[in-house]
């Protein structure tokens, strides 16, 4: 080695020209697409002078609501990455037939696959659930904000300095082509050296951290900032699942930080926790991911349970069926999915017993699933039922959901899984549920509440051609993964020998592309709303005469949420205070205290994303540089002891004759 | 503030319905109200993380790759004195913390200068230990006992280690601003971090080192 390429590793660790994709034709195109993208956002973002704005109003804010709508940017812009992985594969496995290679080589394949699951799990569900709860949850109990503001804004970063650095690894260096998992010992150093595996490992601790600590925030706030007189069984439902799920993550997500430390400590110091000799057990990398994997998949279906239950008896106009047996199902799947993690591989070889016990803890959770789906049902029942939006992909989920549930008990059948394991069975099995189930409702979610986000409500017509096309689009990509699992198809493939399969191929492709039809008009419907936003406006704050106290105050809410905090006396609050005809105090304002914004969690999270990045390629210079920045930053910070102020009792007051005179207009409109 | 569990009946109305259903009343909340219960649900988390250790410890604690076992390379009484290091320096949080509860800023802070002399001491002790082995060949990288071994009391160390940079600087905070609501909050959580510390610690001195010893 000569000294200069010494000086170069010493900077650069290894990191050279080479880690960028010039050979990658696909990739290159990408990179030129997305830079202009950005470029030209960048370049419309300083002509229209909107960075101050950005940065004062929403970056450093701590407001639970702005950080709930950056979340759903977030999974957005993400979602659309992952989408892209998606019909990349589609396309490859519909076209790599009688002796064709596809398009894609079998690296890039590898690291597109890993890339869509990891994606889709971490930085487009998640960010979508999580700010879904941030939203929502401390308007439905009456609360002013979070427990933790500002970790709740450092939360929101970190989870998107992780999605930076899986971004970053599409056109610097590689992505992990593991499958999203990364099971050792392909992951390990010997079969994986690349930064491949680095690259998921880094973005996974950092966007954890967030998601740990934004699970202890909304914890916290769920105990301690209810309304008054707001028992736990006077909680709406969707607070209750959220308060389950974030029971959950607390629960599992330290799991998932140890494992990736495990695995990281294998990869840069060489130890021997998942490697094949000196004593390592890779079996035990797959026992501990999956006790952080099975909760984490009800982690983003059991708040989805909340927002149907809120949609169903909101578009049904009476009281949820069944609220106890509801909460106390949720719970139930709360515990249960701690005792099923051995499901995903009963092929390891546990043996009889201990895979029949897992086998029959996983076929107990169908009960409590069974019992919510009868207590919509029953909600719906003999209801005056107004199909909106919300309510349509509410009935898809029903329909979709119940079907890859079954699918789900089938594979709980130990002998079942065995001929099951890693084909495209289970492949359709957790796309119906997660897709039936999470993204469905995601969308109810989204059309539910924006109104109460923005102040006017969707178009329904862009909306219902995008339910038109995801739909089918669904069952027409999905149903073949179904039979070519049945033949006993393998998950991961990226070439076939039989050509018999090709038509299935084609038929899933079709579908995938009605998907991105109906994700294209998901896209022209907002866009469509928002340039006809004076027509919809929504100025009772009660669009859809819901139910629950965040139909209570204004659309979009003012900062403060509630000039004066509500009193839950019945478990749908609003819906009593609107019985009994209750008005709204409209005047003895007082000032509010409301904590200040920062930016340190944007900062912070810039220097973990450096630090990460240089752990990645061995920079170590930078990553000692980036560690003491994290302390010293953090240190800081802590030194910062005034972090709140009041709002004057006369901006309130004014904010509140605001929404008297709106009222009054709305009433003498449609009077 | 009232909190009535059953509802109001319909025949109220006009302001008495609005201040049955209005906290007029309301102050501002107190700062930190959650700050407990909240570091109580991390240390939570983090307990899970140990317990992840301690299962990794459990499975691979007797693989030892033909290398060296706890018979030998553990040194009893050495552990014993770190042991007792850590154990004197939650005592000592404990009179800082019964120092803070009577509100003399001067025994606080003499306390927690001796707790973090504890903890120091404990600190030298572990990494004396730890290099100790390493000169005799027994590296983390050796066998996936050592790995676990190493990574199991390494990250308590490190906790510990992070708890004494927490201390110097509540320290000086304590220092600029007194025993005022914040610092007093900030007190209590390093205190449950630092017993938690402690309770690790016991489990790591009964199943790491006295049951190698035995095993």
């Amino acid at each position: 080695m000569t000294s200069s390429d010494q000086t170069w590793s010493f900077l650069m660790g290894r990191l050279s020209l080479d880690a960028l994709p010039l050979h990658e034709p696909i990739i290159l195109a990408t990179f030129a697409m997305v830079a202009l993208g950005g470029l030209t956002l960048v370049a419309a973002l300083t002509w229209f002078r909107l960075w101050t704005y950005l940065w004062k109003e929403w970056f450093t804010s701590v407001d639970h609501k702005k950080i709930g709508v950056m979340y759903m940017v977030l999974g957005l812009v993400m979602f659309l990455r992952g989408f892209a992985d998606a019909i990349m594969m589609r396309i490859q496995q519909a076209i790599a037939f009688n002796g064709s290679e596809g398009y894609l080589t079998a690296h890039h394949y590898d690291q597109v696959f890993t890339a869509h699951g990891v994606i889709m799990i971490f930085f487009v569900a998640m960010p979508f659930v999580t700010g879904l709860m941030n939203f929502v949850v401390p308007l439905q109990i009456g609360a002013r904000d979070v427990s933790f503001p500002f970790l709740n804004n450092f939360s929101f970063w970190m989870t998107t300095a992780g999605a930076v650095l899986v971004m970053a690894s599409l056109f610097i260096g590689e992505f992990a082509a593991t499958g999203w998992l990364a099971y050792p010992p392909l992951s390990g150093l010997a079969y994986s050296p690349g930064v491949g595996v680095d690259y998921y490992i880094w973005a996974l601790q950092i966007a954890g951290v967030g998601t740990t600590l934004s699970g202890i925030n909304l914890i916290a706030t769920i105990v301690k900032m209810r309304a008054p007189g707001m028992s736990l069984m006077k909680m709406p439902i969707f607070t209750w699942t959220s308060l389950c799920t974030n029971v959950l993550i607390v629960a599992s997500f330290p799991v998932l930080t140890a494992v990736l430390v495990l695995l990281s400590l294998d990869r840069y110091v060489g130890t021997n926790f998942f490697t094949n000799d000196l004593g390592g057990s890779p079996m035990m990398y797959v026992n501990l991911i999956w006790i952080w994997g099975h909760p984490e998949v009800y982690i983003l279906v059991l708040p989805i349970f909340g927002v149907f239950s809120e949609v169903t008896a909101t578009f049904c106009g009476k009281r949820l069926f069944g609220y106890s047996s509801m909460v106390y199902a949720t719970v139930v799947i709360t515990i249960l999915s701690y005792v099923v993690w051995l499901h995903h591989f009963f092929t390891m070889g546990s043996g009889a017993s201990v895979n029949s016990f897992f086998g029959i803890t996983t076929m107990v959770i169908s009960i409590p699933t069974g019992a919510k789906l009868f207590n919509w049902m029953f909600t719906m029942y003999r209801a005056r039922i107004r199909y909106d939006l919300p309510m349509m992909w509410t009935v898809a989920f029903m329909l979709t959901f119940v079907i890859g549930g079954m699918t789900g008990v089938l594979l709980a059948v130990p002998p079942a899984d065995f001929v099951l394991h890693n084909s495209l069975f289970l492949i359709a099995h957790f796309h119906n549920v997660i897709i039936g189930g999470v993204v469905f409702g995601v969308f109810a979610a989204i059309n539910y509440w924006w109104p109460k986000a923005f102040g006017f409500k969707l178009e329904p017509f862009w909306g219902k051609v995008s339910f038109w096309l995801w739909v089918p689009g669904f069952w027409l990509a999905f149903s073949p993964l179904y039979v070519m699992g049945l033949m006993g198809v393998t998950r991961r493939m990226r070439v076939f020998d039989d050509p018999s399969l090709q038509i299935w191929f084609v038929i899933a492709a079709i579908g995938a592309f009605m998907i991105a039809g109906g994700i294209a008009a998901m896209l022209v419907q907002y866009g469509v709303s928002i340039m006809r936003r004076d027509q919809n406006r929504d100025e009772t704050g009660d669009p859809w005469n819901a139910r629950t106290l965040e139909w209570a105050t204004s659309s979009p809410p003012p900062a403060y949420n509630f000039a004066f905090t509500p009193i839950a006396h019945d478990l749908d609050a609003w819906a009593d205070m609107k019985r009994l005809g209750v008005v709204r105090p409209l005047d003895g304002f007082r000032p509010i205290h409301m904590p200040r914004n920062t930016g340190a969690g944007v900062i912070l999270s810039g220097i973990s994303l450096i630090f990460g990045f240089a752990m990645i390629w061995h920079i170590w210079w930078l990553a000692i540089v980036g560690f003491a920045g994290l302390l010293i930053t953090a240190i800081a910070h802590t030194f910062n002891y005034d972090r709140a102020y009041h709002i004057p009792a006369e901006t309130v007051a004014a904010t509140e004759a605001q929404r008297t005179r709106q009222l009054a207009a709305h009433q003498g409109a449609s009077a | 503030m009232s909190t009535p569990q059953q509802p109001l009946p319909a025949s109220l109305s006009g302001a008495t319905l609005t201040a049955g259903y209005y906290d007029l009343n309301e102050h501002d909340h107190p700062e930190g109200g959650s700050t407990l219960l909240g570091f109580w649900i991390y240390l939570m988390s983090d307990c899970l993380i140990f317990a992840m250790l301690f299962a990794a410890f459990g499975v691979l604690g007797g693989n030892f790759a033909a290398g060296p076992g706890p018979k030998d390379l553990f040194d009893l009484p050495l552990v014993a004195l770190n042991t007792a290091m850590l154990l004197f320096s939650s005592m000592t949080y404990g009179f800082a913390m019964l120092a803070m509860q009577r509100g003399t800023k001067g025994p606080v802070i003499g306390w927690l200068i001796a707790t973090a002399l504890f903890g120091a001491a404990f600190l030298s002790i572990e990494l004396y230990e730890f290099s100790h082995l390493i000169a005799e060949g027994a590296t983390p990288q050796r066998s996936a006992f050592l790995s676990a071994f190493f990574t199991l009391v390494g990250t308590h160390g490190l906790h510990v280690t992070f708890g004494l940079v927490w201390l110097a600087v509540l320290l000086v905070q304590i220092g600029q601003r007194g025993l005022c609501d914040a610092n007093r909050r900030r007190i209590l959580c390093l205190s449950m971090f630092w017993h938690f510390l402690d309770v690790i610690w016991i489990g790591v001195f009964t199943f790491v080192y006295l049951m190698g010893m035995v095993r």
